[in-house]
């Protein structure tokens, strides 16, 4: 039982392996920069992976693609562009502010605010209902109470 | 009264997953349509000295279907491809991805070949260029050779009649 629980802890631990091609680079800036690249990338065929994650014959052919152009010292914004031209807004993890994308980026912000507002009004109602001053009248109260108890503690 | 927000709030979230569950999110929508078909020149399956590109197909409205052997919802639509090809309504010309030639050939006389001439796509550059992320996908060419429409997934009837067939009538009906 032991040695079967700990064969099946090995397969896992091999299969954590990642599904990226060991690539060659004359520049290690070029390097950082396609491995940021390939993270930031979405996999079109399996649509919750990165480039960079994806085991799909895709996603290895557009790791190739942007391989290449980082490699041959184009920048970043190209091998997007690359992408984007094909595959469209849907390949960037980070979509670009656009009127389509208003709701999706301006979402939160307006939840955010609508929430404030509405928790300032409770808390401005709630202090109104709960008035926390004594009137003269529980004043006075107040006072007579505090009197007849010290004369209680007197006399007892 | 005080239940009357948070019914609102739930009732809204309700509507919007209600649309979202009725959408396809394997379906992306490719920025190549209103755009030129992107520019290939492939040798043919069928014949490997003979090659094939948009040119071949310009001045006519036609389907460019992509399709490899190893693909199985290709079976899917096949009968429908077949179809069409005997009504001869539209030209259809494939874009065979990432597949063997002799596959791709023994695909073809078993299943028959509706396809005025494949191009042999071996690598896939050619599908990347045309934003080809899950075969089989058929594209709307009109007379310009302008993307007009794409259908990703395999071609049903109901597909071809309902959004096919009557934007290639009306591409038709368009002066060239």
């Amino acid at each position: 039982m032991r040695g079967w629980l700990l064969g099946c802890l090995l397969l896992g631990l091999g299969s954590t392996g990642l599904a990226v091609e060991v690539r060659d680079f004359d520049d290690p800036a070029k390097q950082a920069r396609y491995e940021r690249l390939i993270e930031e990338l979405r996999c079109l065929v399996c649509q919750n992976q990165s480039l960079a994650d994806s085991d799909a014959e895709l996603a290895k052919d557009l790791r190739d693609e942007v391989y290449g152009i980082i490699q041959s010292g184009k920048d970043e914004a190209e091998a997007v562009r690359f992408l984007t031209d094909r595959y469209g807004d849907f390949v960037l993890y980070r979509p670009p502010v656009k009127g389509i994308t208003l709701l999706l980026w301006g979402g939160p912000v307006m939840i955010l605010l609508f929430g404030g507002v509405f928790v300032w009004f409770r808390s401005r109602r709630h202090a109104a209902e709960y008035q926390t001053e004594l009137s003269d009248a529980e004043r006075l109260q107040l006072e007579e109470r505090l009197e007849s108890l010290e004369q209680k503690h007197h006399e007892g | 009264m005080r239940f009357l927000i948070p019914l609102a709030v739930f009732a809204i979230m309700v509507i919007f997953l209600a649309i979202g569950l009725t959408l396809n999110p394997r379906e992306v929508p490719s920025p190549l349509i209103g755009k030129p078909a992107p520019a290939f020149n492939l040798p043919q399956v069928a014949a490997a000295d003979k090659t094939l590109s948009p040119s071949d197909f310009k001045g006519q409205v036609v389907l460019v279907n992509v399709w490899a052997s190893w693909c199985v919802s290709c079976r899917q639509e096949h009968p429908v491809l077949l179809q069409l090809a005997r009504q001869g309504l539209v030209p259809i010309y494939g874009l065979n991805y990432k597949d063997q030639r002799e596959a791709a050939l023994g695909w073809l006389r078993q299943h028959g070949d509706p396809y005025a001439a494949s191009a042999f796509d071996a690598d896939g550059r050619v599908g990347i260029d045309w934003g080809v992320y899950g075969v089989p996908e058929t594209f709307v060419i009109d007379r310009a050779g302008i993307i007009r429409h794409k259908h990703t997934g395999p071609v049903t009837p109901a597909a071809l009649e309902q959004d096919i067939l009557p934007l290639v009538r009306q591409l038709q009906g368009e002066a060239p």
